[in-house]
């Protein structure tokens, strides 16, 4: 039980499977705004062959008592299928992907090199003088790689957001 | 499906409206809607209102709607048409009525250039609206008309816009069928068998239960107020009802505590306050209800019943909620309570109604008039005379109401025994709504005496539409409490504001008997309380509108009254009281 007094916040990883009509993703936005909630990544894409459904993926915080409510605002709007709490359902996976670029030469470049393959990222552009690297994993993976980078020439990042789905057989 | 047919998008359009049922629509032309206006003159089935502004045509189908309990229909033109109506559709939204807002569009191929009356409707009235429409093509039509009714009425009702580019209106289609099921939107309506079990478990083992009834018990229609009062005459325990919920239960039963909230009685308030058990139906725990959320109700475990999930747990954390439409659920609470062998705490409730019996008779909504020649009429007292003397006539009686303290001394001194005879704007607080709506009721129920108690300020808003009803020979009421100041705001002003009265004295106000004259309508005016039950009859006689224009005392206060911030048990109670409350702190200040 939702308790008012509970002002203790969490995260939660939420997914909304949607029609994929016009102005879905501004309904959702404008819910988000239009009611002081925060939105701390959002992905959208077409998740059906026939493209007639989009799964929303929102990671969001806030007390027990606001997420709950933000979760019966979504299921209301008359588009949404489906609303899962992935954080209160059960185990689940949450990946996201950037392209981070690194500018640099010599020593820095080399160093820049080596911590992307520990941590097992990808370099998909190259020139003498910049390396774009490619890295998928959990949110916090993705934050201290960049982190690592700062001192090492990073010049841009560009992130997807997260999508995230529950382990084992359960679906939506 | 017959898809033999083609028609153009306007004949659709009002082959859709009339498959709806829809008998009436409250609407003003403009150049993307001719083609639709066109339609609706070469046919018979459905009678077009011609209002004076859009927003009024809101009004005058919200009117329609809560008084029927069917969908009320607008249709206005592109751009200013559509943005005039956005208060209307707020309004119709925060008080739960079902509209279809029929909006005209620049042609498709126009959309985004800044075309001549182009506006983004649909982005303007997303937040505005249950659910908005964008139909591109005519062969879409007929699919989201059938759509946008079923989602204007069904779960929590509220407005639908559908936004019509002129093309889609001209272009040719073929008709659908409305579809007997919406492919996502599906409100659940039962109750849970195992939370009405809980309910009532713990409303048995209550020692000072109370009921909270809202506006959805008025939405689930007549049979939830008729399964409320039931439940309620069966348990004995007593109830309150919300500003919107009114006449969900009826006034004279000695169950009821009259309505609760900031302007609200004090048994009802202390009830609230004191009770161990509450159970809240079709309410959402608005803060004109609750007062401080921390000292709301703080002894008692709460069962809340609403076909929105996102009401219950909002404002207030409740033990037992229930998802499900008013009407069902009280059903099912009726047939587990006569199930479930469990007496009453028949003891502690008759002790518990004791104390609400002092409570009661310390007479909140008492008042002082002078009843000499000449004396100043009370607005209680021009209120209490209204309902007495329509009460002892043998007609149906309708009552709107605009916003400020007319309003509110309507909700405490007119008594409605009955479900869909009181419309006020709640949630949105329209100074304006008042006399279009009286006109959307008239029209449904001509017969009917339909009266907008009003204040002098908030008839002002949409005055024009005195021109409406003489028109179409609406004879609607307006009983104006002429206190020449915004009161409402006026007292805030007096109590929170050290009388400092900035901008809220209603100057250069016109005359209104010959405001009434100009608009083929009768005037009439009472300045002194032995003029006000001549004044009243005379209004009541007359075939015609009318605008009663009643001088009251502009001094005058609304209480009980729980400032802004403060608890149920904070009450301000009226000069005829010593007891007052403890006023109002920093933080309440900053609240509305
Ligand atoms: C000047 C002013 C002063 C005011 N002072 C007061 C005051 O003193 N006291 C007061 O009570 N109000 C007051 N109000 C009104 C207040 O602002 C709210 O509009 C009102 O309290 C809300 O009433 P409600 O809780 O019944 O909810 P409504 O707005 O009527 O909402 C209905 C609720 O029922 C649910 N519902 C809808 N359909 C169904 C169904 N079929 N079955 C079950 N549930 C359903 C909805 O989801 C919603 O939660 C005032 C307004 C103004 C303008
Ligand atoms: C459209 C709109 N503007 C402003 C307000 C704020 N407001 C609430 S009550 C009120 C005064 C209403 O005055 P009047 O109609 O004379 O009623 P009274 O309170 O005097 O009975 C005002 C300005 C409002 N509710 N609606
Ligand atoms: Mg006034």
């Amino acid at each position: 039980m939702p308790s008012s007094h509970d002002t203790t916040q969490r995260s939660a990883t939420i997914s909304v499977l949607v029609d994929n009509e016009a102005g879905v993703l501004a309904r959702v936005i404008g819910l988000f705004s239009g009611r002081g909630y925060n939105i701390d990544s959002l992905t959208v894409a077409p998740v059906e062959r026939d493209g007639k459904q989009s799964r929303i993926n929102i990671v969001t915080s806030g007390t027990s008592m606001v997420i709950e409510q933000i979760k019966a605002q979504l299921d209301r709007l008359v588009p949404v299928h489906r609303v899962a709490d992935l954080t209160q359902e059960g185990p689940h996976v949450a990946r996201e992907m950037a392209l981070i670029k690194v500018i640099g030469t010599g020593e820095m470049r080399v160093e820049a090199l080596r911590i992307a393959d520990t941590f097992r990222a990808r370099v998909v552009d190259t020139t003498v003088g910049s390396f774009v690297f490619e890295l998928t994993g959990a949110t916090e993976k993705l934050d201290a790689f960049i982190d690592l980078m700062h001192g090492l020439g990073l010049a841009e990042v560009s992130r997807t957001g997260v999508a995230a789905i529950a382990r084992g057989t359960r679906v939506m | 499906m017959s898809a033999e047919l083609i028609q153009s998008g306007a004949e659709i359009l009002l082959r859709a409206l009339k498959d709806q049922g829809v008998e009436v629509i409250f609407g003003y032309p403009g150049g993307a809607v001719l083609p639709i206006y066109d339609a609706i003159f070469q046919q018979n089935a459905i009678r077009h209102i011609l209002v004076r502004h859009e927003q009024a045509a809101v009004h005058a189908a919200e009117g329609y709607a809560r008084s029927t309990g069917r969908v009320g229909v607008v249709l206005v033109t592109s751009g200013p048409g559509a943005t005039n109506a956005v208060t209307g559709l707020v309004d119709a939204l925060m008080d739960s009525i079902p509209i279809v807002c029929l909006t005209g569009q620049v042609p498709t191929h126009l959309i985004g250039n800044d075309a001549f009356q182009e506006a983004d409707t649909t982005g303007i009235t997303r937040p505005a609206t249950k659910h908005n429409y964008l139909v591109k093509r005519a062969e879409d039509l007929a699919r989201v008309v059938h759509e946008a009714f079923y989602v204007a009425r069904s779960g929590r009702p509220g407005p639908v816009v559908i936004d019509l580019p002129k093309d889609v209106v001209i272009n040719p289609a073929p008709y659908t069928e409305a579809a007997v099921m919406h492919p996502t939107y599906r409100p659940q309506t039962e109750p849970d068998h195992g939370q009405i079990a809980r309910a009532v478990a713990l409303l048995k083992q209550a020692h000072r239960p109370m009921i909270y009834a809202g506006g959805g018990v008025i939405n689930a229609g007549p049979e939830a107020a008729a399964a409320l009062t039931k439940f309620v005459r069966m348990t004995g325990f007593p109830i309150t009802n919300t500003l919107m919920g009114l006449g969900a239960f009826p006034a004279s039963d000695p169950h009821f505590l009259g309505m609760l909230g900031m302007h609200g009685t004090y048994e009802a308030n202390l009830a609230m306050h004191g009770c161990d058990v509450l159970l809240a139906i079709g309410a959402r725990f608005d803060d004109r209800v609750t007062g401080r959320l921390n000292a709301f109700s703080p002894d008692s475990q709460k069962i809340h019943i609403d076909i929105d999930g996102s009401s219950i747990n909002k404002n207030v954390p409740v033990e037992v909620p229930i998802v499900a439409d008013a009407g069902r659920a009280l059903a099912a609470l009726i047939e587990q309570w006569n199930a479930d062998p469990t007496p009453v705490e028949t003891g502690a409730i008759a002790t518990w109604w004791r104390h609400i019996d002092t409570w009661r008779a310390k007479g909140c909504l008492t008042f002082t008039q002078d009843m000499r020649r000449g004396g100043v009429i009370k607005p209680q007292y021009a209120i209490q005379r209204l309902y007495e003397i329509t009460k002892a006539l043998d007609r149906e009686v309708f009552i709107t109401t605009e916003v400020g303290q007319h309003q509110m001394w309507a909700a405490q001194h007119f008594k409605f025994e009955r479900p869909n005879h009181w419309m006020t704007s709640g949630g949105l607080g329209t100074m304006g709504y008042g006399l279009p709506a009286a006109m959307g009721v008239q029209i449904a129920h001509p017969d009917a005496l339909v009266i907008d108690i009003a204040g002098e300020a908030s008839i002002q808003m949409n005055i024009q539409e005195m021109g409406t009803l003489a028109q179409y020979r609406l004879p609607v009421k307006v009983f104006i409490l002429n206190n020449q100041y915004m009161g409402m705001v006026r007292q805030w002003q007096e109590l929170l504001h050290g009388s400092r009265y900035s901008e809220t004295y209603s100057e250069a106000l016109p005359d209104f008997v010959k405001l009434a004259d100009a608009y083929h309508a009768k005037g009439l005016q009472a300045r002194t309380v032995d003029e006000l039950d001549d004044v009243i009859h005379a209004m009541l006689a007359c075939p015609t509108a009318v605008i009663a224009d009643i001088a009251v005392d502009q001094a005058e206060n609304c209480f009980p009254m729980i400032p802004s911030g403060a608890a149920h048990n904070q009450m301000l109670l009226g000069p005829e009281h010593e007891e007052s409350g403890h006023g109002v702190t920093d933080e309440g200040l900053a609240l509305v």
